[in-house]
């Protein structure tokens, strides 16, 4: 068997073309983004025969994936744990109609958060949804479960949870790869409508049926947790983890001295949890320690008030579960002295900006610079670095951003007078996620306010996965290209613009035309289309014309270029007490020369070579 | 053989492609390999680490204190990242001026041969050539042919060659 270095992501793509899946579908969200890519790989590399898609929010990936999985076949869903916010109304009712072919929901959580709007427990969700969750420890571990997951899902005929965190899904390993599995299956949708359309009359009874499938599992012998066990040296006494905080734990009890003295169990599967060892725990152990991230799942199912664990403090009740944390908790509850311990500040270091010549920079900045007095609803993505230079006011969940507009106009508009003007800016892939349905309301209710799609071409934070605009399929094949612009016609707006932020005074126009449209007798809803391709992308780079940016002697160090315009490529020198150009960085967009209030920045046109 | 090496620096430095060549070394001496990294937001010229372990471990993370080698490709990160490292293991940092550690200047190295991204293959031939990595120069010269982009094989080694002379 073949060993390779896999991400943790990367693992779980090939557990799922290894184990014969034949669908995949994922929205782009950190710490989930690369199991799809991978799929993607994995299945060209051997010759899989697959549906592989980028799915234009979670919840449509997770039906799609669900309709799959109705006609027998292996099917997966990979997201982040807010994407599964987005996916939880499929996700619930799954649990009571359950699957055919096997269903495995792959739910990245972001303990930290790292890089999320929130640090919830997706195994949380999967208990009050009634739906199994492993939760592996690494990424060796996290393959093996997709197989382990498949066989769960198709014994019970109920979709099944796989929880990495971050540092599983972050994490490389050295991973055995073995030939896929041949999927022989065809598609077989069995008419059933007591169960497939499941009105409520049908429902209690499926509720019930859900309920002897938890307590089915429960009673499970291979989910009982394995113990390293201890030599009796602590009595009564154990500790039990899950995920990557067992990981953590086991390194830390060995270099400490424990491992083999205390008993100390690994779980597998956090719900449900095994019912023989939740009587072993409270019948045979004085001391408990749970150490989990990052909600108490555990903890709870225990139900016993002497544990120590995230409701008792002992171990924090928020935020990620670092070795120097776990460090801290393990020294409490063994009584382990705290010799040597040195508490050093966490510090964030740089903050993340836009890069270097990003389309994004040039709209903000005219997007400020037009509305000086302006209220800026912003959404997810890169985009929400714009807060550094004060051109995003709120940032909430997936598409929220249009929809908290329109709820802020309304609030001006109702004390009569003048209104505030509303920038509302939207990346193109958020806008296809979650942004529509917002707009069409916000057109017929009538709000008066502006939005700017940023279309850069891509999912760009996530590691530029096509839109539907860019009309390419996840493995690079072609789709059905849709246009933004005809889904904003289609939604009623009559104030549509495009253009490319590059050209400053062309877009601020726009801006101008779009605040007199929003206050006219009959105006509303403004769209501006800020277009220009995301700089990270090679070939729109090299493709777009380059200056050479030069400060001149004219420069007064007044630093607005450096702090209203924030491109990492202008510096001030100290010394000179003037801006200079960080040539190492600056990509040559040459838009920072209309930003200058001296024009002491000048651009010569760079001859391609 | 056990090491735990920290890599940092800030978001495009190439801190991810040298995690990369020290989890394929490690592989390709038919060792464990544990690495992690940073992803997301803190990408966008954010500061960044990652952490390589080699050897039997659990933890994909390396603990303060504990790693036996630190490369720092921004001096800056210093701050942040410098207690990671024991107290007698190897710090070597990419730095225009000398200070309690190993130090090259990967950057002005890296321009003078033609190409500022492969500073990070400058530190990592300095770090070879210190003896503060678990492997030799030989294991480490496959490796980068065998994980580098054809259209980069050519600088990256020409990086890694200066780096080893410096």
């Amino acid at each position: 068997m073949e060993q390779r270095i896999l991400m943790g992501n990367e693992a779980i793509g090939r557990g799922l073309v290894e184990a014969g899946c034949t669908l995949a579908s994922s929205y782009p969200g950190t710490p989930a983004s690369e199991v799809l890519g991978s799929v993607v790989a994995f299945a060209g590399e051997t010759d899989a025969r697959m549906h592989i898609e980028w799915s234009v929010n979670e919840k449509v990936a997770y039906e799609v994936a669900l309709g799959h999985s109705y006609t027998g076949k292996r099917s997966a869903v990979a997201m982040k744990q807010v994407g599964l916010n987005v996916a939880s109304d499929p996700f619930m009712r799954s649990a009571y109609l359950g699957v055919k072919g096997g269903l495995v929901v792959v739910v990245a959580d972001d303990p930290g958060p790292h890089s999320s709007q929130t640090e919830q427990d997706s195994r949380f969700f999967a208990q009050f949804a009634r739906i199994p969750v492993f939760d592996p420890s690494s990424p060796a571990e996290a393959k093996e479960m997709v197989s382990r997951a498949f066989t769960l899902s198709e014994r019970y005929e109920l979709p099944v949870m796989l929880r990495p965190t971050t540092s599983v899904c972050h994490a490389r390993q050295n991973v055995v790869c073995r030939t896929p599995d041949v999927p022989l299956r065809e598609a077989n949708f069995e008419k059933d409508p007591g169960r497939w359309v499941a009105t409520p009359q049908f429902l209690t009874e499926l509720h019930r049926r859900l309920n002897e499938k938890i307590e089915g599992i429960a009673a499970e012998k291979e989910f009982f947790p394995v113990c390293t066990e201890g030599d009796g040296s602590l009595s009564a006494t154990c500790i039990i983890s899950s995920g990557v905080a067992y990981a953590h734990t086991y390194e830390l009890l060995e270099n400490m001295g424990f491992l083999g003295k205390v008993d100390f169990f690994k779980v597998d599967l956090p719900y449900p949890l095994n019912r023989n060892f939740i009587d072993r725990v409270n019948s045979e152990y004085r001391d408990v320690l749970v150490i989990e991230e990052t909600y108490p799942t555990i903890e709870m199912q225990l139900a016993n008030r002497n544990i120590r664990g995230r409701i008792s403090k002992d171990v924090p009740d928020y935020g990620e579960l670092t070795p120097d944390v776990i460090r801290r908790v393990l020294r409490e509850f063994l009584r382990v002295s705290r010799e040597d311990e040195t508490v050093l500040p966490q510090a964030r270091g740089a903050r993340p900006t836009l890069c270097p010549g990003c389309p994004h920079r040039a709209a903000f900045y005219g997007i400020k610079k037009t509305f000086p007095r302006g209220i800026f609803p912003s959404d997810i993505g890169c985009y929400t670095l714009g807060m550094n230079f004060g051109a995003v006011d709120t940032c909430h969940c997936m598409g929220a951003c249009i929809s908290q507009g329109a709820g802020l106009y309304h609030a001006y508009a109702a004390d009569g007078g003048t209104f505030p003007t509303i920038v509302v800016t939207i990346g193109d892939s958020t806008f296809f996620h979650a942004g529509i349905p917002g707009l069409v309301n916000a057109v017929f209710t009538g709000a008066r306010i502006i939005v700017v799609i940023l279309d850069n071409a891509t999912t760009a934070m996530t590691g530029n996965q096509p839109t539907p605009q860019v009309g390419l399929m996840a493995d690079g094949s072609p789709g059905t290209t849709v246009h933004i612009p005809d889904l904003v016609r289609g939604s009623g707006v009559a104030f549509l613009r495009e253009c490319d932020p590059y050209e400053l005074d062309e877009f601020m126009n726009h801006l101008k035309d779009a605040d007199a449209y929003c206050r006219s007798d009959d105006g509303g809803v403004a769209v501006i289309i800020s277009k220009h391709p995301c700089i990270m992308d090679r070939d729109a780079r090299t493709e777009q014309p380059r200056y050479e940016v030069f400060i001149t002697d004219a420069c007064i160090g007044c630093k607005v270029c450096i702090e209203q315009f924030e491109c990492p490529a202008l510096e001030y020198d100290e010394e000179t007490e003037k801006v200079r150009v960080n040539e190492n960085i600056c990509i040559g967009c040459g838009v920072c020369e209309t930003v200058c209030p001296v024009d002491a920045i000048a651009v010569e046109r760079t001859v391609a070579q | 053989m056990k090491q735990q090496i920290i890599v940092s620096g800030t978001g495009g430095q190439g801190v991810l492609f040298l995690t990369r060549v020290l989890a394929q070394a490690g592989l390709d001496m038919g060792l464990e390999v544990l690495t992690s990294e940073t992803h997301g937001m803190a990408m966008r010229g954010g500061t960044v680490i990652s952490h390589v372990k080699v050897g039997p471990f659990r933890s994909p993370l390396v603990m303060r204190g504990c790693a036996d080698t630190g490369l720092i490709l921004h001096r800056g990160n210093l701050e942040f990242h410098g207690d990671f490292i024991r107290q007698d293991g190897f710090c070597i940092v990419n730095a225009d001026r000398p200070g309690s550690y190993l130090q090259v200047d990967a950057m002005a190295q890296a321009r003078e041969i033609g190409s500022l991204v492969v500073a990070n293959l400058v530190l990592l031939g300095f770090a070879v050539k210190k003896g503060a990595l678990f492997c030799d120069v030989s294991v480490m010269d496959r490796v980068i042919r065998e994980v580098s982009q054809p259209r980069n094989l050519e600088m990256n080694l020409r990086g890694f060659e200066r780096g080893l002379q410096s």
